[in-house]
């Protein structure tokens, strides 16, 4: 077990030094401070000495060490366009990007376990063939044309009238397939301040009611997976001896279910989970896109869009950092619960 | 023609007597999915002959008539089927065009994330320790940050090293550069799987004894046992490679609205969602969503029938 611990930490520094590599070479051949730092009047020979001071005339493997250095103390200089330390915009903007997935994970819990231990349990049911149905076509969706339509349907409003508008139940028809809108469908609304950076989106119903859009929107991406991968494992599980035998000796349905199976049903489930969090990540930046979210996501395609390299750089570096966190942590977490399984990604 | 009793069966006779053809005659669903994806790929391919108007014409377009609704919705012209964008593009020629850059970029893509898979996936397999080790690590750590994530980091590097005019001009190939560069651990993951189970197997062995190369044992002998699978996970690829073009065209990073895909099509429709004219936006979302669909229904029962445990239990 020691061994196999140090050999997975080992495997994440090399992972980490490999982006930083990737990091620094970008930060290296895209930004030139210099060009930041002084104005078009300022002549080459100054340019020149300004280089030597800020050390970009040294040798590659000096401004690497440098780097790295600097970076282990979350030091990535600063932000072209906030003229801010890059750490810090990313700090004022993380809340936001946390707040939408803490609300996305709640949802799938609550949804993907119930759909997936249900179609497990009864296969053939026409509800299970539904949701199976459904989640097909979820998959199908891209994540931002499902924003689309929310908007379209809960901000926007529809009014379909397919009825005869003459008659009291054509009218009451025609409403019940029209939508009213009003849904907030842009930015985080005035979040209440907790602490320091965080502003928080759950204090308040209205604070909540700018959080459902963008956070059902992420969530149907993620959730025909989950429910996929829950029935799945629920179904094998309900093969095993062990289940036979706890029919055998006349347990109840219900204990058996959710006691005996679910137990052994959620633990690949939660870690394949984990694996997840690397396509959750690149889904937050679609979804905030649509909806204007002030998170990461939408702070990293707006530095893509004005080349603002130090925060592209230090995005992908604490990006790079969080997933091989979670990486090795559920890497370990399977070697302990179960040695003989094989971590397989699937499909984004 | 075959005259004698011991001749090969021809391809047709082969396809005939298949299990892949005998489920395809009894699965409604396979078939229809094949009728529209057949018939998706032959609209957006017969673009030039078939649309009603070419929408990299400038002298085509009239800005007075922009923004005209869909037939189905009062104050549409018959002259545009499908309505209008915001600069007066006929949205039916569009999405035609639209579909066929979708469709290229798509198979393009698969096509280049197929071959570097399966290069390295024979090379995992069949060489084993070191390459072995090195390639799957690497597939890993890949894999581990998704695709979808690879394909916009990459992107977003792309187009800051040529700058967005330089990219926007040779976006087809960078974009299947981008995702086939993302995607290839699907293919070099499966293939390797394949080939240590063909590797122990006496073919592979009399191949060896017999002097030949690696390579050839490799390319010649196992993967056309590896096949099938290859065959399965193709079909999904595709349907990813188009919802990755899509995402990336939505954020900026893929195709320009001057030689839109579907993907470019609901990004520039969404900035007039707010307006009332949601056709512009939800009719090309609706037409991807239909071609990802139909891909993904027939990957499905390509898999159901293709897997050796099911097909044999």
């Amino acid at each position: 077990m020691i061994a196999f611990l140090i050999k997975r930490l080992f495997h994440a520094l090399l992972v980490m030094f490999v982006i930083s590599l990737i990091a620094f070479a970008i930060q290296d051949n895209l930004g030139d401070p210099v060009q930041q730092l002084v104005g078009q009047s300022v002549p080459e020979s100054e340019r020149d000495a300004l280089r030597d001071e800020l050390g970009l005339n040294d040798p590659f493997i000096t401004q690497y060490l440098r780097f790295a250095g600097n970076a282990l103390h979350f030091d990535f200089g600063y932000s072209y366009v906030f003229n801010q330390p890059t750490t810090e915009v990313i700090l004022r903007h993380l809340p936001a990007t946390l707040e939408l997935v803490a609300a996305t994970t709640v949802l799938i819990i609550l949804l993907s376990v119930p759909i997936g231990v249900y179609s497990a349990i009864k296969p053939r049911a026409w509800l299970s063939r539904f949701f199976m149905g459904v989640s097909i076509i979820g998959i199908s969706i891209p994540v931002f044309l499902t924003a689309i339509v929310l908007i379209q349907l809960f901000a926007i409003g529809v009014s379909w009238t397919p009825f005869p508008t003459d008659t009291g139940w054509g009218q009451w028809l025609n409403d019940l397939v029209s939508t009213n809108g009003g849904m907030p469908a842009y930015g985080r609304g005035d979040p209440v301040h907790v602490l320091g950076t965080w502003y928080t989106n759950f204090a308040s119903i209205k604070g909540l009611s700018y959080l459902i859009l963008p956070a059902v929107s992420l969530a149907s991406i993620m959730l025909p997976l989950f429910i996929r991968l829950i029935r799945a494992e629920m179904l094998e599980v309900l093969q095993s001896d062990y289940i036979k035998f706890a029919r055998a000796k006349g347990l109840s349905p219900q204990r058996i279910y959710f006691l005996h199976a679910l137990k052994n049903t959620m633990l690949p489930v939660i870690t394949v989970g984990g694996v997840q969090i690397g396509t959750l990540v690149a889904y937050t930046i679609l979804t905030e896109t649509v909806f204007q979210w002030p998170g990461v996501g939408l702070m990293f395609l707006n530095a893509i869009e004005r080349s603002d390299i130090p925060l592209i750089v230090t995005y992908l570096v604490i990006v790079g950092l969080i997933f091989t966190i979670t990486n090795t942590l559920v890497d370990l977490i399977y070697g302990l619960v179960n040695p003989t399984v094989k971590l397989t990604g699937k499909p984004a | 023609m075959s005259s004698a009793t011991s001749s090969p069966p021809s391809i047709r006779e082969r396809l005939n007597d298949s299990w892949l053809w005998y489920s395809f005659k009894r699965d409604p669903v396979a078939q229809l999915s094949l009728l529209v994806f057949i018939f998706m790929v032959a609209a957006a391919f017969l673009a030039p002959w078939i649309s009603p108007a070419d929408p990299y014409d400038l002298a085509q377009i009239d800005i007075m008539a922009s923004e005209l609704p869909p037939f189905w919705v009062d104050g549409s012209e018959p002259d545009y089927l499908l309505g209008t964008d915001s600069q007066g593009r006929d949205m039916l020629s569009t999405i035609l065009y639209g579909t066929r850059v979708s469709l290229i970029i798509g198979f393009g893509a698969v096509a280049l994330q197929a071959a570097l898979g399966v290069c390295f996936g024979l090379l995992a397999g069949y060489k084993g320790g070191k390459i072995d080790a090195f390639l799957m690590r690497l597939a890993d750590i890949q894999l581990s940050f998704s695709t979808l994530m690879v394909a916009i980091i990459v992107g977003a590097l792309f187009k800051a090293v040529f700058g967005g005019v330089t990219y926007n001009t040779y976006a087809v190939p960078l974009l299947v550069l981008i995702i086939g560069l993302a995607e290839w651990p699907q293919y070099a993951r499966t293939v390797r799987a394949s080939v240590l189970a063909e590797r122990g197997k006496e073919y592979v062995d009399a191949a060896r004894v017999m002097g030949l190369s690696s390579v050839r044992i490799m390319f010649r002998h196992i993967l056309p046992n590896t096949l099938s699978p290859i065959f399965v996970i193709s079909t999904v690829q595709v349907a990813n490679a188009i919802i990755s073009e899509a995402a990336l065209s939505f954020l900026g990073l893929g195709m320009p609205e001057t030689q839109p895909s579907l993907g470019s099509l609901i990004k520039s429709g969404f900035d007039y969602l707010q307006s009332g004219s949601w056709w512009i936006t939800l009719v090309p979302g609706l037409v991807l969503v239909i071609l990802v669909l139909v891909i993904n229904l027939l990957g499905d029962w390509l898999r159901d029938v293709l897997n050796p445990r099911l097909y044999k239990g």
